[in-house]
């Protein structure tokens, strides 16, 4: 089941231009691993022509429609209206159908069992999160969210992760929600009290790169999720790399974010040059 | 009751001594090397693979961002980003031994020398069945000028490739020119088995917020259906202007999309972009092609190459 037609069992607006949406996904929990994503096509009346690129927010059963009928296995994304694409998307209603490919790509090293784990997501980048989260306190990890936003608008899903059993720290550029400031003041901190903790981060590029900085410093294992324009997904089309480490004009050194990302650890990208690199880098947003 | 289906449509074509089991292949740089599609369909129901552009050393490619959709279209200005001729061969061709399907390399040089040099290896590879020369690059001796807009330029690597190559050379043609059929003259004298036409048409998008072009590299090649009216036209002339056989390529997304170009005389085609909306896009056009064949109440795709009505 890695390339399908599917249904929409349902689109709906949570926050200010931020939609989530539910597809059935039969398979899906034993398949995807956290940090992996999809590509979602509608399938009528795309004014669009390539896929989008979503990473996977959460799987999971729906009850059977009646008795003698098994479980609809879904899985969700959640985007944020940004163009084209995802305005038609977010005009979808449960019923239309859409095509899937996936899950792709590399997802998150779950690293060993036991130690203290740091979930950085700033805004629509806490999406993939979810599914790490959820999968870290399964083997009975110690989980942490850090979640950084603009307004308390970026602000989402908090309450769920909470009853994941996840403690959460909410921080905002505008001070409307938990504590003002950016996500990394807080992530310093949390350093300091948790210096053996594996740091997993997903947002902005540079959040990612402050969130990168902070770690080498201290030497505290980071891993990032990145976003980028994607064709195919499936690292054929070659247009979605990223620098990696070392690279140079004289030694140019390329990595498909599809395909050996998009989790990468952050040893192995070249973060000199990432900060100057587009604004918003989170999943969800192509 | 009568079986409609007792005999299945041939679709097999054959182009410079090659028989296609039918006339589908992916477009160079569409399907990487192949092996990466192998999830998706089943490499040996098409008609050849085409590998991604080779050159003589790795080329690691343009800066970001590479790629950008335009209206029924994408640019990409990737940069022919590949592992090089001694990688591929070591490390992407011994794939191909459990392939039942021929391969297509496809290359580029920056200088004579290196089209030369990469032929010359490719000539070494058993599981290599034919290439496919990219004439769309700047001669970096020459002030830059494309080999594939010039004819003289365009006849003499075709020519030195000629040389070095023992197998079915097939030239890739750029739209990027006054009159393609005069290309298209100069690399058949020059030797060359047979013609794909087109490449991607060179363009460009801006962003209106930023000011910037879309793509770092500026100018990127517009794919998808966008340039498939342009594709079929110069296939077309192609194809009455010379006597080797013509694939067609540019913008595919259905079986009837490969129809026109089959119809305008092209005896096989080539689908790009569609690869990367629905990696099983190929299949949907052979079987569609087949379809379609029945519906006519054809036996053969033969039947319809070149059955343009003028």
């Amino acid at each position: 089941m890695k390339n399908y037609s599917t249904t929409i069992l349902a689109n709906h607006e949570i926050a200010p231009g931020y939609f989530r949406m539910k597809l059935l996904a039969p398979g899906i929990k034993a398949q995807a691993h956290p940090g992996q994503f999809i590509m979602i096509r509608p399938q009528t009346g795309l004014p669009t022509m390539l896929r989008r690129p979503f990473g996977i927010l959460r799987c999971g059963f729906l009850p059977p429609e009646c008795d003698g009928l098994p479980e609809r296995e879904y899985l969700e994304i959640l985007y944020k209206v940004v163009g084209k694409g995802t305005t038609f998307l977010s005009e979808l209603h449960a019923g239309d159908r859409a095509e899937v490919l996936g899950p792709l790509g590399r997802g998150f090293d779950l690293g060993p069992i036991g130690t203290e784990k740091i979930l950085v997501g700033g805004g629509i980048g806490l999406v993939p999160l979810y599914l790490l989260a959820e999968t870290l306190i399964e083997r009975g990890d110690k989980v942490r969210l850090l979640i950084g936003g603009r307004t308390r608008d970026d602000i989402l899903c908090v309450t769920e992760f909470e009853r994941l059993g996840v403690e959460t720290c909410v921080s905002t550029d505008d001070g409307s929600l938990g504590e003002a400031g950016f996500v990394t003041n807080v992530l310093k901190r949390k350093l300091d009290k948790y210096p053996q903790a594996e740091v997993f981060a997903c947002g902005p590029m540079p959040m990612l790169a402050a969130v990168a900085h902070i770690c080498s410093i201290d030497h505290v294992p980071l891993q990032v999720s990145l976003e980028a324009h994607m064709a195919c997904g499936v690292g054929a089309c070659l247009g979605c790399v990223v620098k990696g480490a070392g690279h140079s004009d004289s030694n140019p050194r390329y990595l498909c974010t599809c395909k050996a990302g998009p989790v990468f650890s952050a040893g192995e990208l070249d973060w000199g040059r990432m900060e100057s690199q587009g604004e918003s880098c989170t999943k969800g947003c192509a | 009751m009568t079986n409609v289906n007792s005999k299945r449509p041939n679709l097999a074509v054959e182009i410079a001594g090659i028989k296609l089991k039918n006339p589908v292949m992916p477009a160079s740089g569409t399907f990487g090397y192949g092996e990466e599609y192998a999830p998706y369909l089943d490499l040996n129901s098409l008609g050849a693979i085409v590998t991604k552009g080779l050159s003589l050393n790795p080329k690691a490619g343009n800066p970001t961002p590479r790629i950008a959709e335009t209206t029924s279209g994408m640019l990409n200005a990737i940069g022919l980003q590949n592992v090089g001729i001694d990688a591929f061969v070591q490390s992407k061709v011994p794939y191909y031994r459990g392939i039942n399907t021929p391969i297509i390399a496809n290359f580029f040089g920056n200088t004579l020398e290196e089209y030369g040099e990469v032929a010359r290896k490719l000539n070494d590879v058993p599981e290599v069945t034919a290439v496919e020369l990219n004439i769309s690059c700047p001669n970096v001796k020459q002030g830059g000028i494309v080999f594939g807009t010039e004819a003289s330029a365009a006849a003499q690597v075709v020519a030195l490739v000629r040389k070095a190559l023992g197998k079915p050379l097939i030239v890739k043609l750029t739209p990027n020119v006054t009159d393609i059929t005069i290309i298209a003259r100069a690399v058949e004298e020059a030797g060359a088995d047979a013609i794909s036409c087109i490449n991607t048409i060179t363009g460009m998008a801006i962003d209106i917020r930023t000011r910037q072009p879309k793509i770092a590299n500026r100018t990127g090649g517009l794919s998808g259906p966008a340039i498939r009216p342009v594709a079929v036209r110069m296939t077309h002339q192609v194809v009455q202007a010379v006597k080797i056989p013509v694939i067609g390529i540019g913008g595919i997304m259905c079986a009837e999309d490969a129809l026109e170009f089959l119809i305008a005389g092209a005896t096989a085609v080539q689908v790009g972009t569609a690869n990367f909306i629905d990696p099983a896009a190929m299949i949907a056009v052979i079987e569609g092609l087949e379809r379609f064949l029945i519906e006519e109440g054809l036996d053969d795709i033969r039947q319809v190459i070149g059955s343009l009505k003028v």
